[in-house]
């Protein structure tokens, strides 16, 4: 089964990004930041990166940059969490090389509707 | 799939009222002219998160609150907002607001409507005031929706898809996309469009040359669904959409309006909301706690199992000296299992340190003082019940400090002080206690002051002399207030006896040290936790009681010729320089002790907020850990214990509490022979 890491700061919506796709049999790793992302991203290949955008350390775009750079995953589906203000932030994250995104606040349902999108 | 949501409000709600916390102290910061970047980015992101968990768990009001102080908070961000005092005493106050909304939610109460309407309104104000940037983001309008409202036209749709060159670096595929569109259409037809493909050395193998003509048919496809599979690449392809009717007119611009997709999610969100809600309250707790108990549980589980071998074969001698081994391991893990339990229950006093900046802003702003609060020691651990009742007595200690410690900037500036006060707090371990200093660089306390006010109140008697100690404890006496002018913070004459009831109630003491001119600190001492209690076990008669092993100087035999008697029937004790009263403890609990003669037994010089008293017992028993049973919940509160507990042998054994038994005692020989005070 397709593993995929959570990144995000707010341990209820890792939570529940992370019941929602275990629950629908995914393989999830969590992540509290960008930086924490990024060295997990490193020691393990995952299938798809889901990260929120505001993060301490070092943000979503950020990290989604940094991991485009890496060799294995350049083609890598990588979705952010953003919310309906940020449109400049999906500019700048589609900039960085982020697949698409999941606009905040979404429910389970949407979020493995969008899972399903890009993971088959 | 549906999944229920309440089961991640507990969370949600802990680290909502966390990011409270970072915001109200962040802001803090701010106000001090502190114009950080980083610090506002903190401030917005606990924002950020709390409207991102709030609208996902269905508390739209939350959301749509934290929308707007997102949004000043984004421009101040950006530079786009001069940030000013003001800004930062309404940005508090939505702080505040939204700590009570919450609470109401998590309390399943009704949110007070009307103080939220109030907030929202002057947070509007100032988004509305000079606008100097686009506006508020939030308030995009949809207008871009009004002519593409091209309903099904019949027969389908034509798409013309031309991914650009690099569409694949950002880990989009044109096949998943054709993919997506062709489950939109009960029939599809697509046509791959090669004329762009470059010569065959010239192909960036991960490049895209390919255009896409595709034809969904269907009655029921909107426009709007298509559109919606292109979201994420419409920056990175050309996109052409055209009804399949022959001689529909082409409907207008290609604008996209992305807020669209979260359309339909109010409805569906609204759903959770009633749900049960688990009351139970959880605690944080590091996951090396846990691992260091499950360590020591599988230590545990390797002692039983060698232990149980014993009971395989028949027993000889040889075996006692692997029992003995099995059995001190046995108690070893034993105590390290209790004490890894017992550092789950232990949180960071920063939890209680946390609201005083606030406080201390608040105060200083209402009393017209300069104040700043330096605080240290905040990741000291104790235990959360003590945690959560030493808040209201530091609360209290502060206050008095920051009202009658600091002195006005004018008198400050005389005295040739520094303008600005310092209230310095602090938390530190130490032997098996953690202190809390509260110290202030204020007046000192006036002893005159004191004297005087004690004196009216009939505290002490006119010609008693004290020493400069006991003239400060004085004002730990129930009604006793020097404050001239009464406030609203302080000084009403309730508080310092409440504060060392409040500590003592912890198993703590509270005293006072304070030099004039220079200030006063306030040293508060408690356990480390309130379950378990060092003992020393002495036995009386054929009783046996239980001192905590903090409260002991030392034990000693009795030498006659250092006994002296004064006034009555009380006892001193001379112990190098200093007289002891002598308590005996089967006076007081009436029992029958193994011999009425000093000599003939020990005396053990305990101390509690700074008096000594030396307690006649017939013998030392020996120390173990006790764990602390409440004589309260169990029977009812008796003066001068602090509680029981149950020994090895199975009999109940009463803990002594030092301060309480000290003031059981001062009261006895009071109504005797009221003048021993000065003596001790």
């Amino acid at each position: 089964m397709a593993s995929i890491l959570a990144v995000d700061d707010s341990s209820s919506m890792r939570q529940m990004v992370s019941f929602t796709l275990k629950g629908a049999g995914y393989q999830v790793t969590e992540a509290a930041d960008g930086q924490e992302a990024l060295n997990k991203a490193k020691a393990q290949q995952f299938d798809l990166i889901i990260t929120d955008v505001n993060m301490p350390v070092m943000d979503g775009i950020t990290f989604i940059r940094h991991l485009r750079g890496e060799a294995n995953y350049r083609f890598t589906p990588m979705l952010m969490l953003t919310t309906e203000s940020a449109a400049d932030k999906k500019a700048e994250g589609k900039a960085a090389g982020a697949t698409g995104w999941i606009v905040k606040p979404f429910n389970p349902d949407q979020l493995l509707n969008t899972i399903k999108k890009v993971l088959r | 799939m549906s999944i229920d949501l309440a089961q991640f409000h507990e969370t949600f709600f802990e680290e909502s009222f966390e990011g409270l916390d970072v915001m109200e102290s962040g802001l803090l910061e701010l106000e001090q002219g502190e114009v950080d970047l980083e610090n506002i980015n903190t401030i917005f992101r606990s924002a950020h998160s709390i409207k991102g968990g709030s609208g996902t768990f269905g508390f739209t009001a939350v959301a749509d609150f934290t929308h707007d102080m997102e949004t000043l908070l984004d421009q101040m961000r950006n530079g786009d907002r001069q940030v000013t005092a003001d800004i930062v005493n309404v940005l508090l106050g939505c702080v505040d607001t939204l700590r009570s909304m919450l609470t109401a939610i998590k309390d399943k109460e009704d949110v007070d409507v009307t103080a939220v309407a109030e907030m929202s309104a002057k947070l509007q104000a100032i988004l509305n005031g000079e606008v100097v940037h686009d506006g508020a983001p939030g308030e995009q309008v949809n207008d871009t929706v009004v002519t593409s409202k091209e309903q099904s036209t019949g027969d389908g749709w034509n798409i013309c898809f031309t991914p650009f060159q690099d569409i694949m670096k950002t880990g989009n595929d044109t096949v998943r996309l054709i993919r997506e569109l062709r489950e939109l259409a009960q029939e599809s037809e697509v046509e791959a469009i090669t004329d762009n493909l470059p010569a065959l050395e010239e192909i960036d193998p991960e490049g895209s040359y390919i255009s896409w003509n595709i034809r969904l048919y269907g009655q029921d496809i909107n426009e709007e669904e298509i559109r919606e599979v292109f979201a994420w690449v419409d920056d990175e392809c050309e996109l052409e959409i055209k009804p399949l009717v022959v001689g529909a007119a082409y409907t207008g611009p290609e604008r996209r309006d992305d807020s669209r997709r979260q359309e339909d999610a109010p409805d569906r969100r609204s759903t959770d909301r009633r749900s049960k809600a688990s009351e139970s309250s959880s605690i944080r707790v590091n996951i090396s706690k846990v691992d260091e108990l499950i360590n020591m549980v599988g230590e545990l589980v390797i002692t039983q199992s060698m232990l149980s071998q014993f009971g395989d074969d028949e027993f000889n001698e040889q075996h006692l000296e692997r029992l003995k081994d099995g059995l001190s391991q046995l108690e070893s893990h034993t105590r390290e299992l209790q004490e890894s339990v017992m550092r789950i229950r232990m949180m960071p006093i920063s939890f209680a340190f946390q609201r005083f900046p606030r406080l201390v802003h608040d105060l200083s702003t209402q009393f017209g003082k300069k104040i700043e609060l330096v605080m240290s020691g905040e990741n000291t651990e104790l235990d959360k019940t003590v945690l959560e009742k030493i808040g209201d007595p530091l609360v209290h200690l502060v206050r008095n400090s920051l009202d009658h410690g600091i002195e006005s900037p004018e008198s400050r500036i005389n005295a040739g002080k520094s303008e600005t006060g310092v209230i310095e707090l602090k938390a530190y371990h130490q032997g098996g206690n953690i202190v809390i200093e509260i110290r202030d660089d204020g007046a000192g306390l006036n002893k005159e002051k004191i004297l005087t006010k004690a004196r009216d109140n009939n505290l002490i008697g006119n010609d008693e002399r004290l020493s400069d100690e006991q003239i400060y404890d004085l004002i730990f006496r129930p009604g006793f207030s020097t404050a001239d002018v009464i406030s609203d913070v302080s000084g009403r004459g309730v508080g310092m006896d409440v504060v060392r009831r409040n500590i003592r109630e912890l198993g703590g003491a509270v005293d006072v040290a304070s030099s004039p001119g220079e200030g006063s600190v306030f040293t508060i001492r408690l356990p480390l936790t309130l379950a378990i209690l060092d003992g020393q076990l002495v036995g009386i008669g054929d009783e046996t009681y239980i001192l905590p092993v903090i409260s002991i100087v030392e034990s000693l035999q009795v030498r006659e010729e250092n006994i002296n008697a004064v006034a009555g029937n009380a006892e001193v004790y001379r112990l190098r320089e200093e007289y002891i009263p002598i308590v005996r403890l089967y006076q007081i609990f009436d029992i029958q002790p193994a011999s009425e003669k000093l000599s003939d037994g020990l005396l053990v010089v305990v101390e509690a907020e700074g008096k000594k008293i030396a307690i006649f017992v017939d013998d030392l028993l020996g120390q173990q850990q006790v764990v602390i049973k409440s004589l309260e919940t169990n029977f009812r509160k008796v003066e001068g214990v602090s509680g029981a507990t149950i020994l090895g042998n199975g009999t109940v054994s009463l803990i002594i509490d030092i301060a309480g038994l000290i003031e059981l005692y001062q009261n006895d020989i009071a109504g005797l022979a009221p003048s021993v005070k000065g003596a001790a």
